[in-house]
């Protein structure tokens, strides 16, 4: 097994342009939550030209919508939300300096083109592996739009997040490359 | 008759919520072990490695195993001698649902509008599916559903010409078509014959069965066997990123069906393949 890369947010095109895919790495910063509903809201403030809830810049979002808190712990189950779903989002928010996600499945051309683009990367984490995730996770705070519960954006702090780079800003794709690999005829 | 008090039903949905959210089935944890065994792919092994290490914290904490803890699916098997005493019995159902994700911390996952996405912020209505038996038992399983895997179900209305074949191409296509989205390694509930919507129920009850399992009719167990080996040749692996264990199981369940259809229905899970019952 090769050594797992430790990275921190924010990221910088440096960092970015170092990460291959399929290189295994703990993330350890601050990232940001959003899912579907809090996707759209940020793009619509994109598209009337407000200012963001959060400064997007060298960020990384993480499609995410845990479970509540039990009392004592900073946070619930924290697994990854299938990706595909901010196909349309996501390349918006690349383009206001957003330098990674972090989910689960393939995301579309029109993201994989903009992350080229703009120096972004994709990362996978493992689907259902939620309470396991949860426990890199050190740090919890609402940003915005607690009307939508757990689908509000939060600030988490994390501390050796585990993550594998899905899709590189080079145009490597673990999903094609992955499954040629291993498919048997 | 059995009387049955809408109390001990509140009661025990409560707890079934929550058991099944923290407690993944063996049959699922050994199957997950065995295959890791042959898993070629080293990405895959660790991601196995770690969905089994999340299915221990999972039960020893008492945590959900998932944040997507689902659409709480109810199946009920109602003895024909069970009196229900206290009051409504979808009622008590549901109730013991709300109680259930309050309780456990367990995510509120429901809109209560398609297209308005309004949170009903107690994870109710559940979907109940209701089966009159004999007998004076009440049987009741509850087997949420995440979101990400029931995306990439689906019923269609093939032609009886189109055959077995047919079948087998239409299975394989849609589990290639998933990919990732579903958290592979996945199970594969197939539903064949019946209607439109007889045949997605029975593709989300071939669910129920166990990890390992066989259809008692051999055809269809062979069958499973086939479709299970050509699924892992797919390549996907777990989670979508290349390997050799992309399902656990292939279940099969049959109901005759018109003489012009050959209804196919596809209903995916994801590895936290979570139900758990309770006979009353």
């Amino acid at each position: 097994m090769p050594q797992k890369k430790s990275i921190k947010t924010p990221l910088t095109d440096a960092t970015v342009e170092s990460l291959k895919t399929g290189d295994e790495v703990l993330i350890t910063g601050e990232i940001y939550t959003a899912r579907d509903a809090a996707h759209k809201r940020l793009v619509e403030l994109i598209d009337k030209g407000e200012k963001l809830p959060f400064d997007p810049s060298g960020q990384i979002i993480y499609f995410v919508g845990p479970t509540p808190a039990k009392p004592g712990k900073v946070i619930g189950s924290a697994g990854p939300t299938t990706s595909y779903r901010m196909n349309g989002y996501s390349p918006r928010l690349i383009e206001v300096g957003l330098k990674g996600m972090i989910g689960k499945g393939e995301m579309g051309p029109e993201v994989i083109a903009k992350m080229k683009e703009r120096k972004a990367v994709y990362f996978a984490a493992v689907g259902g592996a939620a309470a396991l995730i949860a426990k890199s996770i050190t740090g919890n705070e609402l940003v915005a739009y607690e009307d939508l519960g757990a689908e509000a954006i939060r600030r988490l702090t994390v501390k050796d997040f585990p993550a594998i780079v899905a899709l590189d800003c080079h145009g490597g794709n673990i999903f094609k490359e992955g499954v040629a690999k291993y498919e048997k005829k | 008759m059995h009387q049955i008090s809408t109390d001990r039903i509140i009661d025990a949905v409560r707890k079934l919520s929550m058991e099944a959210a923290y407690d993944l089935g063996e049959d699922v944890i050994k199957a997950i072990e065995d295959f890791k065994k042959a898993e070629e792919s080293p990405v895959g092994k660790g991601i196995l490695d770690q969905v089994l290490e999340n299915a221990k914290i999972a039960r020893e904490e008492r945590a959900p195993m998932c944040q997507d803890t689902g659409f709480a699916v109810l199946f009920v098997e109602l003895g024909q001698q069970v009196e229900i005493i206290g009051g409504d019995f979808y009622g008590a159902l549901n109730e013991g649902v709300r109680r259930g994700y309050k309780e456990g911390y367990l995510r509120k996952s429901i809109v209560s509008d398609p297209l308005e996405r309004k949170n009903t912020g107690d994870n109710t209505p559940a979907v109940i599916h209701t089966e009159i038996v004999p007998g004076d038992k009440l049987k009741i399983t509850i087997a949420p559903k995440g979101g990400g895997s029931e995306n990439m179900s689906e019923v269609k209305m093939l032609k009886p010409s189109d055959g077995l074949q047919g079948v087998k191409d239409f299975v394989i296509d849609r589990v290639r078509r998933s990919g990732g989205n579903p958290c592979p390694p996945i199970i594969v509930g197939i539903g064949l014959g019946g209607t439109f919507e007889k045949c997605a129920l029975l593709a989300k009850k071939a669910l129920l069965r166990e990890v390992g399992n066989r259809h008692p009719d051999k055809f269809y167990a062979d069958l499973e066997v086939e479709l299970l080996e050509k699924i892992n040749k797919l390549g996907i692996g777990p989670q979508g990123l290349g390997g050799t264990t992309t399902a656990l199981d292939v279940h099969i369940e049959v109901f005759p069906c018109h003489i012009a259809s050959l209804p196919v229905a596809v209903n995916i899970q994801c590895h936290a393949a979570r139900h758990q019952s309770i006979v009353l």
